[in-house]
């Protein structure tokens, strides 16, 4: 039977050559940052079930890991892939000859996904499904990617290392900002473990009503408007928000819908990203490619939909949070 | 009240002043989960295990890592300068329907998680914010400051499709964040469930912000008509 270890093994793999490929270029602190980085999903399962089983070093040796990272991506800074200009023109051509052909593989990845996850209670050996259906949507996921990369092979027809190459260099773009989710999800396990949560889900009992589903909610919204404002990420947002407000208060207390407080409640955080300088990526950095005078250029554009979109959110939490 | 543990408080505050400070976001959450552990009481093995535990239980958030080889290769087979020749093709519309397209077609491609074909410097740049231009000053030329408002709009309108697209798709951070929490904490969740949930707010975006669009048109257009009425004005506005 696949399970998830199998593609986390993938994943594994894929970021021992993308080291690989850094060290023969000399690029040694990239190629240790992806290196350590591949131990999660090659030894993972190992670590789980050793900690488990009270054999706590294999645990240990991640978490000094884990502070090896970050001492790493403070010293990787990140680099735009540049386009050469000589490679554009091979590019348009390229482009030209593929025509829409292009798309068929990108979109692969989503319809694969999507058939999979339907069709595999019916992919069956004997008695036992070839899928582990109790982590469906996330083997289906990357199952499609290899089955994604299988027709770009065939429709670009190029080797298979041409492939490796190009999803190192723009790994290697991404750089740090593609471990932050990650290591964001961290901060939120160990947030809730050594009692960040309980200590804000006190306060904010102490400061509202948290008898009162509204005002809960109110607090919930708030707050992640306001750190991601502060933070210019609605990702830092929502650990402390669901530790502290979210989980505690709203879903254990209130009895809201996990799911859509999650997915709502994170596009809540996204209004404030519309609206804060310290998300440069989306916010300055635009204005400085266009040239405008005025930096707080494009905040001026969006915050009327930013506003009104933060409204509609908070009303719609209110309508289905709370249904039987 | 009195049997509460403020201490681990300091967590949340290195994240603050870690991320207001602009410090390397991965290094500023390592320091803040060591000072909660250490303000907790923990000692120094169970929080490096804690720590540890904690990564590999979301190491489901790197599963989009498996695409980039897929995006990779198509990119060096041309696969922007694809969807740039397409956003092209939109060039006879007027203003507000050329964003308004644009803001859909970014919110479709950011759902079925082609988040970076499009982008500031990927199309805005070079293609949506000059036939923004081009569209506005079809009939009469606009000033300097509406054409400033008319690219601003156009940056704004690729954030907008972006943020809220992106996650109803899958296998972005967003949608694995949310589940990894939840199950983290005993409460399994499909991805599918959440993901669902996002799309009532990507349609409410649309709608916004293309009502939105729609009236910055008319306002640019009816800043234009008062600029050719009083000349002298938009002479003397342009040369401070």
């Amino acid at each position: 039977m696949l399970r998830i270890e199998h593609i986390y093994w993938l994943i594994g793999a894929f970021l021992l050559v993308a080291a690989g490929m850094n060290a023969r270029s000399r690029r040694w602190t990239t190629a240790a940052f992806w290196a350590v980085l591949a131990a999660p999903f090659l030894f993972g399962e190992m670590i789980l079930r050793a900690n488990e089983a009270g054999l706590r070093w294999p645990a240990q040796a991640m978490g000094i890991g884990v502070i090896a990272l970050g001492v790493l991506a403070a010293r990787c800074g990140l680099r735009m892939h540049e386009e050469s200009a000589a490679d554009r023109p091979r590019r348009v051509v390229s482009a030209q000859r593929l025509g829409n052909r292009l798309f068929v593989p990108a979109l692969a990845i989503p319809f694969f996904t999507v058939v999979l996850v339907f069709g595999a209670k019916y992919l069956r050996w004997n008695t036992t499904t070839l899928i582990d259906l109790s982590q469906l949507t996330l083997i289906s996921l990357g199952l499609a990617c290899v089955l994604a990369l299988l027709v770009a092979l065939r429709t670009t027809r190029a080797p298979f290392v041409e492939s490796m190459r190009e999803g190192r260099r723009l790994l290697d773009a991404l750089g740090w900002a593609a471990l932050l989710p990650m290591i964001l999800a961290t901060l939120g396990s160990v947030f809730a473990a050594t009692g960040v949560g309980d200590a804000i889900a006190t306060i904010v009992g102490a400061v509202i009503p948290a008898d009162s589903r509204f005002a809960c909610l109110v607090a919930f919204a708030f707050g992640m408007v306001a750190f991601t404002i502060i933070m210019g990420n609605a990702f830092a947002a929502f650990p402390v928000m669901m530790a502290g407000v979210g989980l505690p208060l709203l879903v254990l207390q209130h009895h809201a819908n996990p799911a859509a407080l999650g997915a709502i409640g994170m596009l809540t955080g996204y209004c404030g990203t519309l609206l804060t300088p310290m998300a440069a990526n989306f916010n300055i950095v635009p204005a400085v490619l266009l040239e405008l005078p005025d930096q707080y250029g494009v905040i001026r554009a969006q915050w009327p939909t930013a506003l009104i979109l933060l409204a509609v959110n908070f009303l719609l939490m209110w309508a289905v949070l709370f249904r039987a | 009240m009195s049997a509460l543990n403020a201490w681990p408080l300091l967590g949340v505050a290195v994240v603050v002043a870690g991320f207001a400070l602009r410090r390397n976001p991965v290094l500023v959450v390592v320091v803040a989960g060591l000072v909660s552990g250490v303000a907790s009481g923990m000692g120094v093995g169970d929080l490096l295990a804690l720590l540890g535990t904690s990564f590999v239980s979301n190491r489901n958030l790197l599963l989009f890592v498996l695409t980039l080889p897929v995006i990779g290769l198509l990119e060096h087979y041309g696969l922007r300068e694809r969807a740039q020749a397409w956003i092209a093709g939109f060039r006879r519309l007027s203003l507000s329907r050329l964003l308004i397209s644009y803001l859909g077609l970014r919110q479709l491609l950011s759902m079925l998680g082609l988040i970076d074909i499009a982008g500031h410097a990927q199309t805005v740049r070079p293609l949506i914010a000059p036939m923004s231009e081009s569209a506005a000053e079809r009939d009469t030329p606009i000033y300097e400051p509406t054409r400033m408002r008319v690219r601003a709009m156009a940056a704004a309108t690729d954030n907008i499709g972006r943020f809220f697209g992106e996650d109803v798709f899958l296998a972005f951070g967003a949608v694995l964040l949310i589940q990894g929490f939840y199950e983290r904490q005993g409460i399994p969740l499909e991805p599918f469930a959440i993901a669902l949930w996002a799309l009532p707010t990507a349609i409410a975006a649309f709608a916004i912000h293309a009502v939105r669009l729609w009236w910055f048109q008319r306002r640019v257009e009816r800043a234009q008509r008062e600029v050719a009425a009083q000349p002298a004005r938009g002479v003397a506005d342009a040369a401070h």
